[in-house]
């Protein structure tokens, strides 16, 4: 479904210090995978997945989406086949138009926008069936302006938009780290719910080793722009977070006490 | 006399209403301070009286304008979009540079249109008298505008205005947004231009010097009297804004102010406006240390 080959992502600032973001990484991510990916500050993980989502272009390496080289891309046009959800609740969605409006453009993703009008009564109906599984009352207040909605209400609606028109991949990236811990939970499950029913292929960025190992059926570990530790299930299964930590030591070669702190 | 006057000045705040259409479209609806429109209203203005001088048909020259303007924006697009330039440079550049075009199409710096066929003139033939024309116009205008953010390409450019990452994570092209929301916008402030000219009788290269300001002002004073929320709503409130606006100076000409102190008024009116929720906020910290002050006992 995803396949990445030899992807090198180099960050330059200002006065010409070059930072490797991404050193080579290969990766295949088949049909119906949900893969955690963790690793430390600047490990790479936000950057594989913009990379993957077009934001920037990279130095070398390709990219395919089922099958198709997007890597040139540009990102409008990728979004086509991936939906994304962001860390910042604000970000997905546009506060001063209505839910239903936020919702008819998500319906429309890859579409070129035409004349039509964005929102009709046909859409309305469907729109009300979908948000009704969110279970937050959303259902009844289509033409109320985004921007009224809490913080947990938009993440939630995110993952609606970035889930409805079934992408081909979806990307998520540190989507629970900015709501309070009970918000957190309430998404996170409903991002499981969403995945498996729509039998979504999904990366998923946490900080949260516990989350890395439940959610999905696949783990990797990146550090300093390498994929280091690629664990599946059935193995994965048994894992417990101190496993990883350990794995983490052993394999990146430093005092466990730091990278506990590090990765935590 | 007064009430000639004040059908003359509604007249002229329903013509420019078109230009605060075009003004909403891009600061209000595409968060993009757009100053291309000082030299789109004189561009509109002097395309179509260069066709009305030259003896060609009004109608054409309003088509023309409006196309005129459309490329104007394009251009501003172009370079804040393509070539990353800032939105505020972008549209600098472009008046800029529209001040000598605009000199170009005319030949000299100033068109009359005396004794000429205007589209005003046309309609006059049959009993439309300007405020009517301006009227029909202006509604017809106001009611496509709010039919077209509707729309699904309505939808995008508003969600384009609003935070960028939305569209493009829905597969909109932002940039092509930007083009085209600076395309129409600048489109209606030539509309405008071109209609002011042949209503007021002549073109003049510098007839579009605050054009922007008279526009915003406008846009917020509007706002600020009609306080319904909805897409409809913010459209007519440009317009009543406009006419409002066009009042307020008649008001201060009458009170004795000179025409030239008019754009040092409309600064500060826009001034005041945009900085009334700030101003608010420094009074009522002030009264709050003033009650405080009081609290604490003298010795």
């Amino acid at each position: 479904m995803l396949r990445i080959s030899q992807l090198c992502k180099i960050f330059t600032s200002g006065n010409g210090m070059e930072q490797t973001a991404l050193d080579c990484v290969d990766l295949h991510v088949g049909p119906g995978d949900f893969v955690t990916i963790i690793g430390s500050n600047g490990a790479g993980k936000s950057t594989l997945l913009n990379a993957v989502a077009g934001v920037y272009g990279v130095e070398q390496g390709r990219i395919w989406i089922e099958g198709q080289d997007v890597t040139l891309w540009p990102e409008h046009r990728r979004a086509a086949l991936i939906g994304r959800v962001f860390q910042d609740p604000m970000i997905g969605t546009a506060a001063s138009m209505t839910i239903e409006e936020n919702l008819a453009m998500a319906l429309k993703r890859g579409c070129r926008p035409g004349l039509r009008f964005g929102v009709n009564q046909q859409n309305r109906e469907h729109f009300q069936e979908l948000l009704s599984l969110l279970d937050l009352g959303l259902e009844n207040r289509l033409k109320e302006p985004v921007g009224l909605l809490s913080g947990g209400q938009r993440q939630a609606l995110t993952l609606l938009m970035a889930t409805v028109s079934s992408p081909k991949i979806l990307l998520l990236d540190e989507h629970t780290a900015a709501l309070d811990p009970k918000t957190a939970e309430q998404i996170g499950e409903l991002t499981r719910k969403i995945v498996a029913s729509r039998r979504l292929t999904a990366l998923m960025v946490t900080h949260n080793l516990q989350d890395a190992l439940e959610f999905g059926n696949r783990t990797l570990m990146m550090d300093r722009g390498n994929v280091i530790l690629d664990v599946r299930n059935p193995r994965r299964a048994k894992m417990t977070v101190d496993d990883l930590l350990e794995q983490f030591a052993s394999l990146r070669g430093k005092r466990l006490l730091d990278d506990r702190a590090l990765l935590a | 006399m007064l009430w000639s006057a004040l059908v003359g000045t509604i007249e002229q705040g329903l013509v420019y209403g078109i230009m605060a259409l075009g003004v909403y479209l891009t600061f209000r609806v595409l968060d993009f301070p757009d100053l291309t429109v000082d030299g789109s209203f004189p561009l509109g203005a002097a395309v179509a009286a260069k066709i009305i001088a030259d003896g060609g048909n009004p109608f054409w020259g309003v088509c023309l304008a409006i196309v005129a303007g459309c490329a104007a924006g394009l251009i501003t697009g172009v370079l804040n979009a393509k070539l990353k330039i800032s939105g505020l440079l972008s549209g600098i550049l472009t008046m800029t540079a529209l001040y000598s075009v605009n000199l170009r199409i005319m030949g000299r710096a100033n068109i009359p249109l005396l004794r000429k066929p205007t589209v005003i003139n046309w309609f006059g033939q049959y009993g439309l008298t300007p405020w009517m024309f301006f009227i029909v116009v202006l509604i017809l205008t106001k009611l496509l505008l709010d039919t077209f953010l509707k729309t699904e390409v309505g939808f995008a450019l508003r969600a384009t205005g609003d935070n960028e990452q939305m569209p493009r994570s829905c597969g909109v092209s932002t940039d092509s947004m930007k083009l085209l929301g600076l395309s129409l916008s600048n489109a209606l402030v030539a509309l405008s231009g071109a209609l002011v000219a042949q209503y007021q009788g002549f073109a003049d290269v510098g007839m579009g010097i605050g054009t922007v300001v008279a526009g915003l002002a406008s846009v917020i004073v509007g706002q600020a009297l009609v306080r319904v929320n909805g897409l409809g709503w913010a459209t007519l409130g440009a317009i009543v804004g406009s006419i409002v606006y066009r009042l307020a100076i008649f008001g201060a000409l009458r009170l004795g102010l000179e025409p030239t102190d008019l754009r040092l008024i409309t600064a500060v009116l826009v001034v005041i406006a945009l900085s009334g929720p700030s101003l608010q906020s420094i009074w009522e910290k002030y009264l709050r240390g003033k009650d405080h002050a009081a609290d604490i006992p003298t010795l």
